[in-house]
Order: structure tokens, then sequence, then C-alpha cells
């Protein structure tokens, strides 16, 4: 409790000596009337010595001034002047009964707070646990209201209290309130009431009122399993899109890119610490450094990574699976012997935290719906890359026929390079993106590694339209046996489903044709 | 009598005796002589000097082999079964596995489970027959799946059995599809990481996380004896020198020249009128059951099977096995297994940090340099 709000005691003009005495030293009746008489006065403050009494900090002794421990120190209840302590202090004890008239009386305090979030607060908590003793509270404060939110949160709020009002049509017109605020506390009211109403009237009203908040309910739902599909799917892409191009295109095995995912996050990591340090004002702004750097490191380990392992292995895949798998081992090691064993802590911008409400009870995370907005533009970015400029040209050259590219003068160990540090910095961007979303540590890419490839081998090699389905259709699916099958066993069930589906067609779901066809 | 030897009859007289197949023959001719020497010197050093010299040579002794040393030899001689098994299909029928720890794993929790059931009410929670980790999740009685897991031998079979069921079916619609090269590798992998989750899981009833520890005694003997350990050490080499053998022996005979004619051709094979499925299944599946008894004998001896052997990262290491010792030589891979395990034991208490730089540089160089392995290199040094 700071020291203003013990100054607002002692300007408190609803609160005086007596009913002070009264909450102290009276009888339990007499306290559970003063209190209820202050919240009806709706003197605000008091809610300091409400709130003092609630969690056991009023103190008095048989007569003298009534204190307050204000966090060690001792105040006046009254004048909120320091007092000495003395040795016939006692704590004021408060039964559960006067509990509840306490916590009532503050939420009925705070509904005429003077900050607007307050009042929102307190109307929130009350929406959670509904108390229809504090309806006349609501009703005043709704006639008193003038913030259009507020009044909204409001009018919710009543209607949910006077599903048990005496008179008909408020229960019925309440009931018709509830169904434009669908969510789990008014579904919980309606079926509670239903089950007790007899008024057949009324009935029907709440009958209609819970069948269409079921059916916003379950709207909701979906919508939100649709998002979270799409948003894993959007992991899956980030994750699999550099694969798509060093796996896909080049038919190169690349083992290590869980790796380069980590070494990717690990550049974000490295770059928020920075951000920290000297630029604390811009922290906000990092990812926009984040972003190009951990492509860059990504892309500086893959073409190292090209020129002494996968080069000379082109031709023998089985080998560069095996070599690259050693490249892991070794960079999983180094970024440990560097950052040590432990998890880092990556911390998301204050602009990611926090979410949209679409629907009543749904609310999309800031950080997923960015996630996924940053997976469209990763990939307009490989697919302009691939089909618009000359590099692309060239990648998809060599990849139909390298011999006769080489033939018609395209630098083929040049493209080789290049196109394997793309794929690489890419799988660093995914890596930036899965450090906003999940734990940064050394072995952040072990949890990738099959499912990236699932998604390539499962859209078929070489198509950009088959690695993008795949990772939707993955993300989607994975979401959706979840709440049946629980996360383990859906993510088993996938697995078993994409080893079935490549039997029957080996060449996934975007099969290449013609000439490209033939290995 | 085989096709070689009816030929050979036909051809009569012109024939003179000494160059008749004399009966083991077949046996004799598997290995040059040297070769011959060497392997049967190793066995018997493993299946009979080993347990002398632990058993009957006093531990103050500089001569004797202690528990330690006998328990990490157990173990080795089981990797390196897997690795010649592992051989046995990317050496020879150009199928590199990487879920072959899978099948290894299977065959360590079949038996792990006799062992489990063995324990009896030893436990630490004294049930006398739900095993201590059921105990624990509060289940009333076994799972169906656990049904007559006390006795040895319908476990010995299933050490068999899993394995190879698994291997057959998921072979049958792999190959059958045609599905090879880095595909099938990735595909393997995806598989061994399928079981691995499924047995992460407590519900999936082979004791979550922790997996089987703890056991007492199998078939009566207790698992702390000396004795047993050393019984379990010969049995392993025992079942190493059978599988080499009858491995040589499958891939010297015409079974096996067909099998190398896939490894090298698939295509031209298929259109010679050979149907590759099934050779590369009969011989896919015996691998994985060689595995699942390799990973019976391990887990008695090292006392402990947990899903983490069926972590992706292990397969991919008994590929490395194969690759340092030689690929397609069969006495390779068990070298190489027991160079890199006996390396990775010494350098995990000795830096472990560098462990997995040293494994990493390992699978670079080799793969880069080293294409034929040590054994490779060996030959290399005596031309």
């Amino acid at each position: 409790m700071t020291a203003s709000l013990i100054t607002a005691v002692v300007l408190a003009v609803g609160l005086d000596a007596g009913t002070l005495e009264k909450i102290a030293r009276g009888s339990q009746a007499e306290r559970q009337g003063a209190i209820s008489a202050l919240a009806a006065a709706g003197d605000a403050a008091a809610v300091p010595l409400l709130r003092a009494t609630l969690e056991g900090n009023l103190y008095a002794g048989s007569e003298g001034p009534v204190l307050i421990d204000d966090r060690g120190t001792l105040r006046d209840a009254l004048t909120g002047a320091p007092a000495a302590p003395r040795d016939d202090l006692e704590k004021v004890v408060i039964n559960n009964r006067l509990r509840r008239t306490l916590e009532r009386a503050l939420v009925v305090l705070s509904l005429s707070a003077p900050g607007r979030e307050e009042r929102l607060d307190a109307l929130r908590a009350l929406q959670r646990a509904p108390d229809p003793d504090v309806l006349p509270a609501v009703e005043s404060a709704l006639a008193k209201e003038k913030d259009k939110e507020v009044r909204e949160a409001l009018i919710t709020t009543e209607a949910m209290l006077a599903l048990s009002a005496p008179e008909t049509t408020r229960r019925i017109a309440a009931a018709q309130q509830l169904r434009r605020v669908p969510g789990a506390t008014s579904k919980r009211l309606l079926a509670q009431r239903l089950a007790v109403e007899t008024d057949p009237a009324v009935l029907g009203a709440l009958k209609e009122a819970n069948q269409s908040v079921e059916a916003s309910l379950k709207r909701a739902e979906m919508v939100g399993l649709l998002f979270s599909g799409l948003s894993l799917g959007s992991v899956l892409l980030l994750a699999a899109l550099g694969l798509a191009v060093t796996f896909g295109l080049m038919g190169v095995i690349n083992m290590a890119h869980g790796e380069l995912l980590m070494i990717g996050a690990y550049a974000t990591w490295l770059v928020q610490t920075l951000f920290r340090r000297y630029l604390p004002g811009h922290f906000g702004w990092y990812l926009a450094v984040a972003v190009p750097a951990s492509f860059l490191a990504a892309a500086a380990v893959g073409a190292l990574l090209e020129l002494t392992v996968v080069r000379k292995l082109y031709g023998r895949p089985l080998e560069t699976l095996l070599a690259t798998f050693g490249a892991s081992l070794l960079l999983m090691q180094a970024v440990r012997s560097a950052f040590g064993a432990q998890n880092v802590e990556v911390a998301n911008p204050d602009w990611m935290s926090g979410g949209i409400t679409v629907l009543a009870g749904l609310v999309l995370p800031f950080n997923r719906i960015a996630i996924l907005l940053f997976g469209s533009f990763v990939l307009l970015l490989v697919w302009v890359l691939l089909s618009r400029t000359r590099l692309g040209l060239w990648v998809r050259a060599v990849t139909q026929n390298r011999q006769r590219a080489a033939g018609l003068g395209v630098a083929v160990p040049h493209i080789d390079l290049l196109a394997f540090a793309l794929g690489s910095g890419i799988a660093g961007l995914g890596g930036c993106a899965l450090s906003q979303i999940g734990n940064v540590g050394p072995e952040l890419g072990q949890g990738f590694i099959v499912d990236s490839f699932m998604v390539v081998v499962l859209g078929g090699v070489g198509q950009l339209a088959g690695t993008i389905t795949a990772a939707a259709g993955l993300g989607l699916a994975n979401k959706a046996l979840e709440p049946v099958a629980g996360a383990v066993l859906a993510k088993i069930a996938v697995l078993v489903f994409i080893i079935l589906f490549i039997q029957r067609r080996p060449q996934g779901l975007f099969a290449l044709r013609g000439r490209a066809a033939d290995d | 009598m085989t096709t070689m030897t009816r030929r050979l009859f036909s051809l009569g007289a012109n024939l003179s005796w000494p160059q008749w197949p004399a009966p083991g023959a077949r046996l004799r001719t598997l290995f040059p002589r040297r070769t011959w020497t060497i392997v049967l010197a190793g066995y018997a050093l493993l299946a009979i000097v080993v347990p002398v010299l632990h058993l009957a040579v006093p531990a103050s002794s500089a001569l004797h082999v202690s528990d330690y040393a006998v328990t990490l030899g157990g173990k080795i001689l089981c990797y390196a079964t897997v690795a010649l098994a592992m051989d046995l299909v990317w050496g020879f029928a150009g199928i590199l596995s990487l879920g072959h720890g899978l099948f290894f794993a299977l065959g360590g929790y079949a038996m792990g489970m006799y062992l489990m059931r063995a324990i009896g009410s030893d436990g630490v929670y004294g049930d006398p027959i739900l095993p201590d980790f059921m105990v624990f999740l509060d289940w009333k009685k076994l799972p169906w799946y656990w049904h007559g897991s006390e006795h040895f031998f319908q476990q010995a079979l299933l050490v068999v059995v899993a394995p190879s069921l698994l291997a057959f079916v998921f072979g049958w619609f792999a190959f059958r599809s045609r599905i090879r090269g880095v595909y099938f590798s990735i595909i393997t992998q995806a598989l061994t990481f399928a079981f691995m989750l499924l047995f992460f899981r407590n519900q999936t009833g082979f004791g979550g996380n922790n997996g089987f520890t703890d056991f007492k005694r199998i078939l009566g003997f207790p698992l702390a004896n000396p004795r047993t350990r050393v019984a379990l050490f010969a049995l392993s080499a025992t079942w190493l020198l059978i599988a080499l053998i009858g491995c040589r022996l499958l891939v010297r005979s015409k079974f096996g020249r067909v099998l190398t004619a896939i490894r090298d051709a698939e295509d031209r094979v298929r259109f010679c009128g050979y149907d590759p499925v099934g050779f590369k299944l009969f011989v896919w599946t015996l691998s994985a059951a060689i595995c699942g008894i390799a990973g019976a004998l391990y887990v008695p001896q090292v006392g402990i099977i947990n899903p983490s052997e069926m972590s992706p990262a292990n397969s991919v290491e008994i590929a490395i096995w194969v690759a340092v010792g030689g690929r397609g030589t069969l006495l390779g891979p068990i070298l190489g297994a027991a160079l890199i395990n006996g390396a990775k034991s010494w350098l995990t208490v000795a830096a472990p940090e560098l462990w997995l730089y040293a494994l990493g540089l390992l699978f670079i160089l080799v793969t880069r340099w080293l294409p034929d392995g040590v054994l490779g290199l060996l030959k290399r040094e005596q031309k």
C-alpha cells in the first residue's frame, strides 16, 4: 500500500471515526453494516482501509486510534500520520462471511474508481465470478458511466447478474443480452439458470440464448483451431523452406539443416543482447537488425559447409547425409562451447506481446500473427528469387540438368555455392522466427530436422507449392488431432500417415512430370 | 545338393578328386586362412580367456579383467553385432537405414519385459506381479500385451518376432513402392523418431522416460553375480560369431551376388528378370532380427533400456561405425564399432566436451577421405 493511498484516507468524507470504530471494534453485525454502508456510499476513499482489513493489516487496541500496518510502518487509519507501536495492539480478525462482504465492497467501490482501466479490471473480475448481490451497484454505475467500452462491460455484467433477478422480464432481457457475449462464463450461467428456471417464457429465451452461445463458442473453437494449425504450419514452413531449396532443388541431404535454424536463432539472441546493452531505447527495433543478421550468419555457415563438405560429395547422397550429420554435431558442440549448454532467453519486442480478440473467447497472439506474416514474406522472397531473378533461373537450370547447364555457360560450382548459402540463410530466417515463440538452445535444431524433412518429402521434391501445402496440411492435421489424441499421439499419427502416404506416392504431393522426373 | 555340385558331378571324369568340395569346405573357404585364424583367435580370447581372467584371476593381479571391462566389452560386442547387421543391408544391399537403433531397442524392450517380471516381489513396491513403474502409475493389472511376459521363452521369441515383424511390414510397403536411397533413410529416421515419442509416453506401458531398470535376475541367475555376467559376455561373443558366419555365408552365396547387383544397379537387375523386393525384404528383415537379439543381450548386461536408444542420432551413429570400419566387409564394421565405442567410453570420461567434436569430425573425415574405412586402409597398405 502506497503512501498516496494513505493520504486519500485522510481526505475521506464518507469514512468517519464512527464507521472506523464499528469496523475495528464493533460486533460482527455492526462491522457488516458499516462495510456495506461504505460500499453503498460509493466512497472510493475507503478502499485502502477495506483492503488493509481484508489483508489483515488493520490493528486496534481496546481503545485509542486504529492503525494500519503500511509495509512495516504503522499509520493512523484516519489521518495517515505515522504512529508509534503500542503494546495492546491486536490484529483485527475477520471471518469468512466478513471477508466476502469486504471483497464485494471492494468490487463495488472499484466500479466507481477514477481510472478507466481500474473499472474495466473490476468488471472483468466480476464477470469471472458473478455475484448477484452487487447488481444494484452495477445498475447505479451504469447510470453514471460515460465511457463506451466500460458501458458495454457494465451491460454484460448486469445481464450476467440479472439472470437470477426476481422479475421475469429482466431475466428474459438478461438472457437475450448474454447471447451477444458468447463465452465460457455466459455458457455456465445460462446452464445454471436453465436447471432451476420454471417460467416457460424465460425458459424459451434461455434455451435460445444457450444454443446461440454454444454455436458461437463452437465457431470460435474452429477458428482457433484453424489459426493454431496455420500457425504451426507457418513454423514448419519456415523450418522447411531452406531445406526445400537445398534438398528439394539441389538434392543435397543436409542433416545440419536444424543447426542452421539454431544459428539463426542464436544470431537473433546476440543482436537482442547487444541492443539491450547499447541501445536499450530502441529495443523494440532489434528484430529489424536481427532478421538480416540471422540470414547472413546462417548463410555464411552454410557457404562454409558447402565449400568444405558438400561440394566434395555431390552425387553421393548417402555420404553427404553422414558428413553433414557430422557437421551438425560439430556446430551443436561449438555453440555449446561458446554460449553454454543452457537455453538462452530471447525476449519478444513489446509490440509482439498481447493479441487481438477476434471473437469472444478467442485471442490471437501477436507473435503468432507476426510469424504467419513473416512466413508468407519469406515464401514470397524465395518465390521471387527463384522464378524472377537470374540466380533463380540458373539454380533451376542446374537442378534440371547439370551438364547441359554447364555447357550453356552457367558457372555450376558458383551456383551451387550461392544456392546452398541461400537455402541456409532462409533456414537462418526460420531460426529467427522460432526464437520468438520457443526456447533457444543448442538442441533447437534437433527437434525440427525430422519435421522439416517430412514437409519437403511429403510436398514433393523441388516443388515450392508442395512444400507450402505440406507444411499447412501437417500443421492443421497436427492441431486437429491434438484435442482427440493428445500432442504426442497426434505427432505419431501424422508421422505414420506420412510414412504410409509416401508408400502410395513416392514422389510426394506434387510430383514432377516429364523429363525432370527421371532420376 | 547345390546347383554347383550337381554341375560338377555331371562333368564327371574330367574332374580330379581334390577339386571336389569336401564336407565343410564352404565354411573353410569362407574367409582366407589368415582371417579365419584372426576371427577364431579373437573369439577364443573373448569367449574363453576373458571369462577365465575375470573369474579365476584375483582382483589384485594385473591380468584380472574388471567388472567394468566385462560390462563395457559386452556392450561393445552387442554394438558390433548391430554394426554387422547394418553392414549387411547397407554394404551389400545399398539400403542405408537410419532406424536400426529401433530394432535393437525393440529386442531390448522384449527382453526387458521378461527381466522386469523376473524381479518378482523384490521391487521397491514389492508387488509380485506388477513392475514398479506400473505400481507408481497406480495401474491395477498388467496391460494385455504384457500377458505371459514372465515366460522367458515367449519373450525370447518376441525378441526376434517384434523387430522382424516391424521390419517386414515396413519394408514390404517401402520396397514395393520402390522407395530407395535417401528417401528410405529419411523415412526410417521418421519411424524410429515416432517410436521414440511413443515409448516416451507413460501410458504406452513401457516405463516412459525411465524405461526398464533395476533388474535382479535372468532365468534364476542373479545378474550381479560375476558368473552370470561372464556368461552373458561369452554369449554375446558367440552371437556375434554366428551372425558373422551367417552373414558371410549369405553374401557369398548366389543370393548375395544378386543382392550386390541390386546395390549397384537395381534397375538392371529388374530388367534381368529378378524381383528385387523379395531379396531386399529378406535381408532387411534378417538384419532387424540380428539387431533384436543383440539388443536382448545388451539389456541384461547394461542393466537399463530406455527410449533414448531409439533417438535418431543413435541410429546415425551406427552408420558411422560401419563407415569407419569399412562398408561391405562385414569384419570392418565390427572393428569400427569396437574402435569408436572404445574411444567414446574413454573420451567421455577424459574430456566430455571433446567427444562430440571428435565424432563430428570423424563423420566428415571418413566420408571424405576414407571411403573404404579402416579395413580398406589396411588392405591398401598391404598392397
